[in-house]
């Protein structure tokens, strides 16, 4: 097999990744124990992988992965829902989007998480206040990019549409929907990020269930190896969660 | 031998109206836009008729309301004077009876070939298989057959042009409007395309309006060609094209052919130098402006 064969191939780039990462973490193992990385702020990370076995044995990792893919998928189902059709609101009544489209953003880059006794008084101390603060953590993105997406469809699709009779709906499903799909993913992976941050965050702040308690706990320990594995699996709960959004992606626009 | 109709003054094409019972009727059209400099007149009294199975085409330099016109007849411009009828059913908003080809890219990039073609049935609540049966023969009807699973991503723009084609003639309309839609593609592409379209409207017997400022591509097309202004946009001169029919690419070597093409760049000529020197006093006063 050529050189030029095996970089086409389809395993390629994934055999490339993880080769990186598997790279880069021996560079890591390898200045730890030069010294050059201080072993009590990080740990090695064999140690990290050897931390593994325990965290799922003894710290009941299944109930809480689950707990905090729970709350991060009701939460980003919220966001999905709510977020496109508040951006399609804005989008279709131009006076209350210019009224508000500032204030969306800069509720983007609010820090939302310190808001987090507001909703333990409103929901208590329970998944929902979570879920909640999850939710508006990810909304902006979603909303800006919906709008985006929506505006930036060619005119020209919109005339063909209506040059077909399209009712509204029809328009907004046949038309502006899948031209602007790319755009709204987008708004919706970014709002995924925040809500996943927000879900943890919360979960570590108000030590309820879930991946994010368990760090506080390890970390209360100082049980580092632990705690980075962990961490490790909010990346996976992450990974999910962009796997399954390419799939949805693909489904509803299979070509780009 | 060229055969010409000098209009009157005000523009209307007083050889047919409503009451000849033709297909399409645009009677005494005035829109005007109001721009930052006030308002802008782009159709004048524009008055014109197409007969069934005709294919007319309307030129004129660029800013003379090809466009609009174009707008105004499929019924994606509101806000003007004067009628559109197909029949004698007065157009308000876009018409069953009117298939739009748009200049630029319109394919849906989303869909396949076959998807983009059977738009217009799903939208008319046909069965899947029912509308991808019919967008077949569509399909076959513009030459693509075999690329009905391809993406618009796959295909030349004359390829994709041809399925926007297909796609506005399945919806089976009895006026085909076609706004420059050859416009983006290259010389040879275009009067193979030209070909193709003739071949498709003397099958289908349908009325066609092309909106082009290619006087070689009117020529080759249409049976009548109506001349338009510059600012504000009035009918000129509508020219019949007496070439023999089936026509192809062909004809454009032909000595008659170049005759017409002559005859109708004297008309334009004048309008096009008015539409330059226009755009260069505008784009002068932009410049002391700024």
């Amino acid at each position: 097999m050529t050189v030029a064969a095996i970089t086409r191939s389809r395993a390629f780039p994934l055999a490339l990744g993880l080769g990186s990462l598997l790279v880069a973490v021996l560079v890591v193992e390898a200045l730890i124990r030069v010294g050059v990385i201080n072993r009590f702020i990080v740990p090695l990370p064999s140690q990290i992988v050897m931390a593994f076995e325990r965290v799922i044995v003894e710290e009941d990792i299944a109930d809480r992965f689950r707990l905090t893919f729970f709350e991060a998928l009701t939460a980003g189902a919220m966001i999905t829902v709510v977020g496109v059709l508040l951006g399609l609101l804005l989008f279709r009544i131009n006076i209350l989007r210019q009224a508000t489209e500032t204030w969306v953003a800069a509720m983007a880059s609010a820090p939302t998480v310190l808001m987090y006794p507001l909703f333990l008084v409103i929901f208590g101390r329970s998944a929902w206040t979570i879920i909640m603060m999850g939710f508006v953590a990810g909304l902006p993105p979603v909303i800006l990019k919906t709008i985006e997406g929506l505006s930036a469809t060619r005119r020209v699709l919109i005339d063909v549409g209506k040059s077909f009779k399209l009712t509204g709906p029809q328009l907004f499903i046949k038309v502006l929907f899948p031209a602007a799909l790319p755009t709204i993913f987008v708004g919706v992976r970014l709002g995924l990020i925040f809500t996943l941050i927000n879900v943890v965050g919360v979960e570590f702040l108000i030590n309820f269930g879930g991946l994010g308690q368990l760090i506080n706990d390890l970390a209360e320990r100082y049980d580092l190896p632990g705690t980075y594995a962990a961490i490790c699996f909010v990346i996976l709960v992450s990974v999910c969660f962009f796997v399954f959004t390419e799939w949805i992606e693909r489904w509803l626009r299979p070509v780009d | 031998m060229v055969s010409v109709t000098t209009l009157p003054k005000s523009g209307v094409a007083g050889a047919w109206s409503s009451a000849d019972g033709g297909t399409l009727v645009v009677d005494d059209i005035v829109k005007q836009f109001d721009t930052p400099e006030g308002p802008l007149v782009a159709l004048d009294h524009v008055s014109l008729s197409v007969r069934p199975g005709e294919f007319l085409a309307v030129i004129g330099p660029s800013g003379c309301g090809k466009s609009t016109l174009f707008n105004v007849i499929g019924g994606l411009l509101d806000g003007y004077q004067g009628a559109v009828t197909v029949g004698s059913e007065t157009v308000h908003g876009p018409h069953a009876a009117i298939g739009m080809v748009f200049q630029e890219e319109s394919t849906f990039p989303w869909r396949t070939v076959i998807e983009n073609v059977a738009f217009p049935l799903e939208i008319a609540g046909m069965s899947k298989k029912d509308r991808f049966d019919k967008a077949r023969k569509f399909i076959a009807l513009v030459g693509l057959t075999g690329f009905e699973k391809r993406y618009p991503a796959e295909l030349s723009g004359g390829m994709r042009q041809r399925v926007a084609i297909a796609r506005t003639l399945a919806s089976e309309p009895k006026i085909l409007l076609m706004d420059e839609p050859f416009a983006s593609l290259d010389e040879q592409t275009r009067l193979l395309l030209g070909d193709k379209v003739l071949q498709i409207q003397q099958e289908l017997k349908q009325t066609t309006l092309l909106i082009t400022h290619n006087i070689t591509e009117a020529v080759q097309l249409a049976d009548r060609i109506l001349v338009m202004t510059y600012r504000p946009g009035r009918v000129k001169r509508i020219v019949t094209i007496d070439l023999p029919r089936p026509r192809s690419s062909d004809v454009v070597s032909s000595e008659a052919f170049g005759r017409y093409v002559a005859q109708i760049w004297n008309d334009l000529r004048e309008e096009a130098t008015r539409g330059m020197q226009d755009e260069e006093t505008r784009a002068l006063h932009a410049g002391e402006a700024s």
